[in-house]
C-alpha cells in the first residue's frame, strides 16, 4: 500500500487562509470552522490503526447561504437515499414534481423486477401539486393519490409519503391520512416527514427515514419476520443502496463465507427484507452515516450488535472479512480465509496491470456518507495517495473516523464551496479528483480527471472484489486517457516555447 | 485460480457481470428465500393486463396520481433563462437542495458545468422568514463569485411561507449586500404553478422589467427574439444566428442566449460565465421595433409585457420542419424588412429533396410525440409533412389552449385524421396508449426509454432532458439544416429497426437488403 506519503500540512494550512480571504468577515469566520488540515494525533499507533485526527472541523451545521454548497436536503435523504431502493413499495413524491422529477433514477440503484408491475424504484410518483392543494390542503388529494395506486399497481406492497417543503408549512396530516390508509388498504403505510427545509443537509432525512422504519414497519408488527425460524448465521447488511451492484458483488462474499444474508437495506430490497431484519444476528453496517439510527434502535430493541466494515479494496475487504467472521465460529473464519485466499490471485492481477498506471497518482474526493474515508484506503491499494477530503454531510463521528484513514497534512474540507472546492482543485492539481456530477465538469475543464463517486460515473459495482477490478479499471481510463493530452492547441504550445 | 466471473484481463462491469451465473444463481436464490415477492404467473397476468383496454380506462379516470411526468417545476426554468445572461448568476431563494436537483439535471443534459447558489432557507427561516438568508446570501455570491448580475427566483417553500423578494431585495440592498445600482432582479417561481416553462417565463419577465421599468422606449428598427427553454439551445441558437446573417439581420437581441454557456471549451479553464446576452444589450432591447418567441408557452407573459411597453409581438412553436422554418423566415423578413436571400430557398430545398429521396420510408409512419407544448406542436407538424402521421401527442405541462391549437394543426392535413392531444397526461397515460394504439416511433426524451422497453416502439431522443446519449444538443434540429438532422434521425431509426428485424441469418435475411 502506498501508506509512505507526506502531505504538506503548511502548504494546506496557507491555502485555507488565502481561500478564506474571498469571503466577507461573518462567512469567513463561518466557513473557517469546515476547514482544516489532518493534524497528528496523540494515540497515534498501529494498533488503533489511527493515523490522524480529523474531527477538528465543524460539521453538520446550517449552510452559510449564496455561498455554494453542493448540498441537497432532507427529502434527498429519506426518499433519494434510504426508501427510493426498496423495490416492491411505491413511493410518493409528495407535493409539487420538481422533487420528484430530478431525483428520478437517478441514484443507480439497481433492482430486479418487473418495473411498474411488482418493482416501482425507477418510477416517478407524485402528487403534483398545485395552487388549490396548498390553499385546501392535500390530505385528501394523498388519500386519493393511494387509493389510485392500489388500483393501477395492486402487486405493490406497501406506500410511503415523502413529504417535499410544502407539506410540513400547510399542516398536513399525512400520518392520519396513512393510518386510514392502512385500514383500508391492509397494506403498509409509511409517512416521512422530510421536507427539505428540515435540518441542514441530506442527513436529518436519512435519520428521520430511520425513524419511519422504527415507527411504521417494526412498531406495525412483525410481517414477513412472523414465524421465521432465525440461523445461526442470519445477518442483515445495512447502508448498501445497490449502486451499480455494490450490494450484490459484496454479498456473493458474504454468501461464500457462509452467511446467509436475510436482508439488504436499501438496494434490491423488498418491504419483506426490512420486517424480517430484527430476526437477525447480527447487522453488517457499511454507509454508518445514513443507517446508524435504526442499527442502534434494533441492538436496544431487540439485542442485534452491528459492525461497520468496509468492502472497498482489497486490504479493507479482506480484514472486514476476518472482522465479520470473528463474530461467528471456526467454519465461518476458515471460510472466511478461503474468500480472501480465492480472491488473492485476482487482486494480484489487477494490482499487477493497474497499479504501475496509477503508482503516485494523488486524489482530491468530496463525497458524502461513506466514501470520503472508506474508498481511501481503495486507492492506496493501488498506489495512490489522497490529498484531501471532505464530506457533504458528515457530522463529527464521521470526521474521527476519517482519522483512521487519512494521513496528517490531508486537507479536509467540510461542506466545501463551489469556491472553495475549485479554488483547492486549481492550486493542489490533484491527478484526479472523486466527486459529483456538479462538480464533474468544472473538474475537467481544469484538465483534471474525474470520476463521479455517487454513481461511479454510470458504472460500477466498486464493492468487492469484484467491484475492486472495475474501480481500478475506472481510475486508469479517467487518468491515462489522451484527451488530457489534447488540452492545448500545436500553435499555442509553439508561442509559450 | 478457481474460476470467477471477474478478471484483471478483461473486466466486467455491472452489465456483463451480474449475468455471469455466479451472479444470475445468487439473485435466483435471493429472490426464492428473501424477497416474498408474488408468484411469477400473477407477475406476468397483472404485467399483462396493465398493457390492455381495461387498464387503460382505469388509467386514464386519475383523478390525483401522477406517474412519470414529461415536465420539471418553475425554478428550472428560471435558472436556465438566467444562465443566458451575461455574466448572471441564479440565486434561488427557499431550501438548498432543490439548487442541488437544478444543477444537477442541467449537467446531466448537457454534459457542462451549471453554476447556480441557494439562500438556503432551514427550518428557522421557515417561521421567521427568509430575509437574512437573502441579506447573507447576496453578499456571498457577490463576493466569490463576481457575477454582474444575480437573478433571484424561488423554491416552493419561500413561496409557500410567503417571502417578498422585492422587498427582501431592497432591504439586502440598504444592508449593503451588493452596491445600490447592482442588478438583482428578480421573478417569484413557485413550483406548484404550471411547470419549467412557466418559470423560464417569469424570469424573462423579471429581467426584462428591472431593466426596461421606468425607462423612456425609443423605438428602432432591431428586434429581440426569445429562443425559449430548450435542451437543443445550444444548437439551435447557433443555427438561428447563422440564418440571421445569411439574411443580413444583424440589429437583433436574443434575450437568453445559452448556446455559449453550456457549451464552453476544454482548454484548461473553467469558465463559469460564457457568452449570454449582454447586459447593455438588454437594457437597449427596450427600444426594438418587435419581440419575437419561438416557443409561445414559453413566453406569454413575456410577451403581453413587452406589448405592454410598445413592442410589437409574435410567438413560434418551436420552428421545426419546413412550415416551422418558413415561418420563422417570413416573419423575420416582415420585421426587419429584409428578404429571404436565395441561400436559404436552396437551404430549404435541399431539405425537400432529402424528404422526397425518403418519402417512401416515411409515408404512413406513426408517431407518438411527448415534450412542451411548443415542441410537440413543431414536431407534430414536420411529422405529418413527411406524410407520418403523429397518433398520440402529449404534453403534461399542456392545457386546453394547446389542445386546440393541435386539434386545428390535425384538422389541416389528411394524415392528423386519427390523432390526438392529450393535454395534462403523463408517461404512463403514455404506455397505455402505446400498448393499446402501438405506434411505429416514439418522440421524447430519456425517459421514454422506460416505454421502449416495456412496449417495444423504438424513442427518438430529441427533447428535454437527455441524459443517456450524448452531444445531440449541440446540433440544431430547428432551421431546415436542422429538420434534416432530425429527418435523418427519424429515419436512421427506421432503418436500424429494419435491419434489426431481418438480421437472421437463413431465416429473415432475405430482406436484410443491401440497398434501400
Amino acid at each position: 500500500m502506498a501508506k509512505d506519503y507526506v502531505n504538506d500540512a503548511e502548504g494546506h494550512a496557507a491555502l485555507i487562509e488565502e481561500v478564506l480571504a474571498a469571503y466577507p468577515e461573518k462567512s469567513r469566520k463561518r466557513r473557517a470552522k469546515h476547514l482544516s488540515v489532518a493534524q497528528p494525533d496523540p494515540e497515534n499507533s498501529t494498533e488503533t490503526e489511527i493515523a490522524s485526527k480529523c474531527d477538528t472541523v465543524k460539521s453538520n451545521i446550517k449552510s452559510v447561504p449564496g455561498v455554494m454548497t453542493i448540498r441537497g436536503c432532507a427529502y434527498a435523504g429519506s426518499k433519494g437515499v434510504v426508501w427510493g431502493p426498496v423495490k416492491d413499495m411505491v413511493h410518493i413524491s409528495h407535493g409539487p414534481v420538481g422533487c420528484g422529477q430530478y431525483s428520478w433514477s437517478q441514484r443507480r440503484n439497481y433492482y430486479i423486477g418487473k418495473t411498474g408491475v411488482d418493482s416501482f424504484v425507477t418510477m416517478q410518483f407524485t402528487t403534483d401539486f398545485q395552487e388549490k392543494d396548498i390553499v385546501f390542503g392535500g390530505d385528501k388529494k394523498l388519500a386519493k393519490t393511494i387509493d389510485e395506486i392500489e388500483t393501477l399497481f395492486p402487486l405493490n406492497n406497501g406506500v410511503t409519503i415523502q413529504s417535499e417543503c410544502p407539506i410540513g408549512l400547510i399542516g398536513d396530516d399525512i400520518e392520519a391520512v396513512a393510518k386510514q390508509k392502512n385500514k383500508e388498504h391492509g397494506k403498509t403505510m409509511v409517512p416521512v416527514r422530510c421536507e427539505g427545509f428540515r435540518g441542514v443537509s441530506q442527513s436529518l432525512g436519512h435519520h428521520i427515514a430511520n425513524d419511519a422504519v422504527r415507527d411504521w414497519v417494526f412498531e406495525k408488527g412483525e410481517g414477513a419476520g412472523a414465524g421465521y425460524e432465525a440461523g445461526p448465521y442470519d445477518v442483515n447488511v445495512i447502508g448498501d443502496y445497490n449502486i451499480g451492484g455494490d450490494a450484490w458483488a459484496s454479498r456473493i462474499l458474504l454468501e461464500e463465507m457462509g452467511l446467509n444474508v436475510v436482508g439488504n437495506w436499501s438496494g434490491d430490497a423488498t418491504l419483506a427484507e426490512i420486517e424480517r431484519a430484527p430476526k437477525a444476528r447480527l447487522n453488517l453496517i457499511h454507509c454508518y452515516r445514513s443507517m446508524n439510527y435504526i442499527c442502534r434502535y434494533m441492538e436496544e430493541k431487540y439485542g442485534i450488535s452491528w459492525l461497520e466494515y468496509n468492502f472497498f479494496g482489497p486490504s479493507q475487504i479482506a480484514a472486514s472479512l476476518r472482522k465479520i467472521a470473528a463474530q461467528f465460529d471456526e467454519t465461518i473464519q476458515e471460510n472466511a480465509e478461503k474468500v480472501i485466499a480465492k480472491y488473492q490471485p485476482l487482486v494480484d492481477a489487477v494490482n499487477a496491470k493497474y497499479r504501475p498506471r496509477l503508482e503516485g497518482k494523488s486524489v482530491m474526493l468530496y463525497v458524502g456518507g461513506l466514501r470520503p474515508r472508506h474508498v481511501v484506503t481503495a486507492y492506496e491499494d493501488l498506489g495512490m495517495t489522497i490529498a484531501g477530503t471532505g464530506y457533504e454531510f458528515g457530522h463529527g463521528d464521521d470526521y474521527k473516523r476519517t482519522g483512521h484513514y487519512v494521513k496528517e497534512g490531508t486537507l479536509i474540507y467540510d461542506d466545501v464551496t463551489g469556491y472553495e472546492l475549485e479554488k483547492f482543485i486549481e492550486r493542489i492539481r490533484p491527478d484526479l479528483v472523486g466527486s459529483g456530477i456538479k462538480e464533474k465538469y468544472p473538474v475537467q475543464k481544469m484538465g483534471i480527471p474525474f470520476r463521479q463517486m455517487h454513481s461511479w460515473d454510470y458504472s460500477g459495482p466498486y464493492h468487492g472484489y469484484d467491484g475492486y477490478a472495475i474501480f481500478a479499471r475506472d481510475m486508469d481510463l479517467a487518468i491515462n486517457n489522451p484527451v488530457w493530452g489534447l488540452f492545448d492547441a500545436p500553435w499555442k504550445k509553439a508561442d509559450a516555447a | 485460480m478457481t474460476k470467477m466471473p471477474q478478471s484483471a484481463d478483461k473486466v466486467l462491469d455491472h452489465a456483463p457481470l451480474f449475468q455471469q451465473p455466479e451472479y444470475t444463481e445468487m439473485l435466483k436464490n435471493k429472490k426464492i428465500k428473501f424477497e416474498c415477492g408474488h408468484p411469477d404467473d400473477m407477475v406476468k397476468e397483472i404485467g399483462d393486463w396493465t398493457k390492455s383496454w381495461e387498464y387503460r380506462e382505469k388509467n386514464f379516470a386519475r383523478e390525483a396520481l401522477t406517474v412519470n411526468p414529461a415536465k420539471a417545476c418553475q425554478p428550472l426554468g428560471a435558472v436556465f433563462a438566467a444562465a443566458g445572461y451575461e455574466q448572471t448568476m441564479s440565486f434561488v431563494h427557499g431550501s438548498q437542495g432543490c439548487v442541488a436537483y437544478y444543477r444537477s439535471h442541467l449537467s446531466r443534459h448537457f454534459k457542462e458545468p451549471a453554476s447556480c447558489v441557494s439562500s438556503s432557507m432551514t427550518e428557522d427561516a421557515a417561521v421567521f422568514g427568509g430575509l437574512n438568508n437573502m441579506i447573507d446570501g447576496l453578499a456571498n455570491t457577490y463576493s466569490l463569485y463576481q457575477p454582474k448580475m444575480i437573478a433571484v427566483s424561488t423554491t416552493c417553500m419561500a413561496e409557500v411561507i410567503g417571502d417578498d423578494l422585492n422587498s427582501f431585495i431592497l432591504k439586502a440592498k440598504e444592508k449593503e449586500s451588493v452596491p445600490q445600482d447592482f442588478d438583482v432582479p428578480h421573478a417569484h417561481t413557485p413550483a406548484f404553478v404550471g411547470s419549467h416553462v412557466d418559470g423560464y417565463d417569469n424570469m424573462q419577465k423579471g429581467i426584462l422589467s428591472h431593466f426596461w421599468k421606468g425607462e423612456t422606449r425609443v423605438p428602432s428598427e432591431a428586434i429581440n427574439i426569445i429562443p425559449g427553454f430548450d435542451g437543443f439551445a445550444v444548437g439551435n441558437i447557433r443555427e438561428m444566428r447563422r440564418i440571421l446573417a445569411e439574411m443580413g439581420v444583424d440589429t437583433y437581441t436574443i434575450l437568453s442566449d445559452v448556446s455559449d454557456v453550456y457549451d464552453t471549451p476544454s482548454d484548461g479553464e473553467f469558465r463559469m460565465y460564457s457568452g449570454g446576452t449582454k447586459l447593455d444589450d438588454v437594457k437597449a432591447a427596450l427600444n426594438a421595433k418587435a419581440t419575437l418567441s419561438m416557443q409561445e408557452y414559453c413566453s406569454k407573459k413575456t410577451l403581453e409585457y413587452c406589448e405592454e411597453v410598445g413592442q410589437e409581438t409574435a410567438s413560434l412553436h418551436y420552428p421545426m420542419g419546413v412550415a416551422g422554418t418558413d415561418e420563422f423566415l417570413m416573419k423575420i423578413s416582415e420585421l426587419t424588412g429584409k428578404e429571404i436571400p436565395e441561400s436559404l430557398r436552396l437551404e430549404r430545398g435541399r431539405l425537400i429533396d432529402a424528404m422526397a429521396d425518403s418519402q417512401s420510408w416515411l409515408h404512413g409512419k406513426t408517431f407518438a410525440i411527448y415534450g412542451d407544448p411548443d415542441f410537440v406542436y413543431g414536431m407534430a407538424r414536420f411529422v405529418m409533412e413527411m406524410g407520418g402521421e403523429p397518433v398520440h401527442c402529449l404534453a403534461t405541462n399542456g392545457g386546453k389552449a394547446w389542445e386546440k391549437q393541435m386539434q386545428a394543426l390535425f384538422d389541416s392535413s389528411s394524415f392528423g385524421a386519427n390523432c390526438h392531444a392529450y393535454p395534462g397526461k403523463d408517461l404512463w397515460h403514455m404506455r397505455s396508449l402505446l400498448a393499446t394504439e402501438k405506434v411505429d416511433m416514439l418522440i421524447g426524451n430519456s425517459y421514454g426509454k422506460y416505454l421502449e422497453r416495456d412496449i417495444g416502439t423504438p424513442l427518438i431522443r430529441l427533447m428535454f432532458p437527455i441524459f443517456d446519449r450524448h452531444h445531440h444538443h449541440r446540433s440544431p434540429t430547428w432551421g431546415y439544416q436542422g429538420a434534416m438532422n432530425v429527418l435523418v434521425k427519424i429515419l436512421d431509426t427506421i432503418f436500424d429497426k429494419l435491419d434489426t428485424d431481418t438480421i437472421v441469418p437463413g431465416e429473415t435475411d432475405y430482406s436484410y437488403d443491401l440497398t434501400r
